[in-house]
């Protein structure tokens, strides 16, 4: 058991992190929260939050979030899906190195990765007159700074980190369940319709709730590529805060306010189903 | 390798050539003097390069940047360890208060905490904003999800209550077993752990561009101001950065070797 005077020192051992954790987590959590229900005089208000449900500029950022996050992680969770089971049916030796490969990607994002794509895909990017020389007209009309050119560059960053999640829940896959499902007279595309994806739905709807989470938080790729001006649920809440005009931090909060809930909402499904897995292997 | 292997191959190859091409071309880009309306660059050059660490702003930079996460690990280290040591070890029940303000940074990606630091520290009584201090402050808390998991798995894989109770039937004090024992036993699995930190924070973009800005001009800050100069400097930029990031990542799975043969 514990001395009482050790207790008392044990508690004292927290206070550093207990002080750092209130003056830069919850502290200013609880300011946005405090300041999103405020109004210019500072009375209490829930004006900014029905502004933002009725100014077409503020929703249309978030539709825009949404849209980019939604195509850009289900492309790349197909892709990391592909990837990721493929990478599993490779040698071990190769297997470690494919995995360091997608690792060391996985830190090129936000601003380097914007200027990488401008390189290529930017208006006398490399491959933009790669493309006029080879005359390939669909390719032509690609537009790097537009909404599907993000989605272009959201795949970039999330597919290294969709393989990196996805990977470790084939090992779920037994072997032995192929062999037994061949011998009762399943066919390949049965095992993965009734056993496979079943198996593994928890990890892929975990995966792309973090995927689309990254998503919706990220801002320095579309700030970099834009400078701004594509309108996204991060972007107005960085003008609001840091522009040169149309300052207003009250509504800066709501719309954070807005977008951490549909984070804390996409973490707290992805630690469900992270539960759910665990409780498949302990049966 | 057999006929079904080739699959995976060429599948893993599509993937691997759409994640290497932008780096690639990046890199060739930056060695190149001139590439306009031509499918090859006209001739190779390092003088992007020369440029680049010739220019006093970029060094200050890397500077600027080394210092502010070096900071925030070291404060990260310092606070994490006996706090995660102390609440696994003496209050078990607390883990679950802790799992809660772990998570909490998941839902406040840079630019929803910036909103909050920004109307705290910007004014009295504490004006902190534009200095090294908001961000390692802030830093302390983008990390904190990784330092937490890592200092306890380490803990955990250690046994470190039967530890503590070995040494102290010894006659160790709680302080000398901590220090003697318990330390040194974790140290590799928080490397990992602290090197993953590093470079997640030395690519952070958002919080220095909104809380320091150019009071304080970090590595991927600069990179961002110089997005009006020619491509083939920016490109030799971005090389660097990658490059050094790339050194980090061989040393993290190095490590990462030698704790997993060490365990088997």
């Amino acid at each position: 058991m514990i001395k009482k005077q050790d207790k008392v020192l044990m508690y004292v051992g927290l206070i550093p992190f207990i002080l750092i954790i209130l003056a830069f987590e919850l502290l200013p959590l609880f300011s946005i929260l405090d300041s999103s229900f405020k109004s210019a005089n500072g009375t209490y208000t829930f004006h900014q939050y029905s502004a933002v449900l009725q100014n077409a500029f503020y929703l249309q950022g978030i539709k825009n979030s949404m849209y980019i996050s939604f195509y850009s992680s289900i492309i790349a969770i197909l892709v990391s899906f592909l990837g990721a089971y493929s990478i599993t049916r490779l040698s071990s030796r190769v297997r470690e190195k494919v995995i360091m490969l997608s690792n060391m990607t996985s830190n090129f994002a936000g601003v380097p990765l914007a200027f990488a794509f401008m390189i290529i895909l930017g208006y006398n990017g490399l491959f933009t007159i790669l493309f006029k020389q080879l005359d390939i007209e669909l390719l032509q009309s690609f537009n790097l700074y537009s909404g599907i050119g993000l989605i272009v560059v959201y795949i970039y960053f999330q597919t290294p980190l969709g393989i990196l999640l996805l990977y470790p829940s084939f090992d779920g896959i037994k072997e032995e369940w192929k062999e037994a499902a061949s011998m009762l007279g399943a066919t390949k595309l049965s095992f993965w319709r009734y056993i496979g994806l079943p198996v593994l739905l928890p990890s892929i709807l975990g995966t792309f709730s973090l995927l689309f989470a990254n998503a919706m938080g990220a801002y320095a790729t579309a700030y970099a590529l834009t400078a701004g001006n594509y309108n996204l649920l991060t972007i107005r809440i960085g003008a609001l805060i840091s522009g040169d005009i149309f300052l207003n931090p009250n509504m800066a909060s709501a719309l954070a306010i807005i977008l951490a809930l549909i984070l804390m909402t996409l973490t707290i499904f992805n630690e469900m189903m992270l539960k759910l897995r665990k409780g498949q292997y302990d049966e | 390798m057999n006929k079904k292997n080739l699959k995976h191959y060429v599948v893993m190859l599509f993937i691997l050539a759409y994640l290497f091409i932008p780096l690639l071309a990046t890199f060739l880009y930056s060695i190149s003097t001139k590439w306009q309306n031509t499918i090859l660059p006209h001739g190779v050059t390092i003088k992007w390069y020369g440029l680049l660490f010739k220019d006093f702003r970029f060094l200050e930079a890397l500077g600027r940047s080394f210092a502010a996460t070096s900071l925030s690990l070291i404060i990260s280290l310092l606070i994490m360890i006996p706090t995660v040591f102390i609440v696994i070890v003496y209050f078990p029940k607390l883990e679950k208060i802790m799992n809660i303000l772990v998570m909490l940074p998941f839902a406040m990606p840079g630019v929803v905490s910036a909103v909050g630091l920004l109307k705290l520290y910007s004014t009295d009584p504490f004006p902190i904003a534009g200095t090294i201090w908001i961000l390692v402050g802030a830093y302390f808390i983008v990390i904190l999800p990784f330092m937490y998991q890592g200092i306890k798995n380490s803990l955990k894989t250690i046994n470190v209550q039967d530890l503590m109770e070995a040494a102290q039937l010894l006659n160790a004090t709680k302080a000398q077993a901590f220090v003697y024992i318990i330390l040194p036993n974790m140290i590799k699995g928080v490397m990992v752990s602290t090197l993953l930190a590093f470079s997640i924070l030395f690519g952070e973009f958002v919080l220095a561009n909104i809380l320091a800005g150019g009071n304080y001009e970090t590595v991927q800050v600069y990179l961002f101001n110089k997005k009006n100069e020619s491509g083939h400097f920016t490109s030799a930029i971005v090389i660097t950065y990658f490059a050094f990031i790339l050194i980090l990542s061989g040393f993290i799975i190095k490590i990462n070797k030698l704790i997993n043969k060490a365990e088997s």
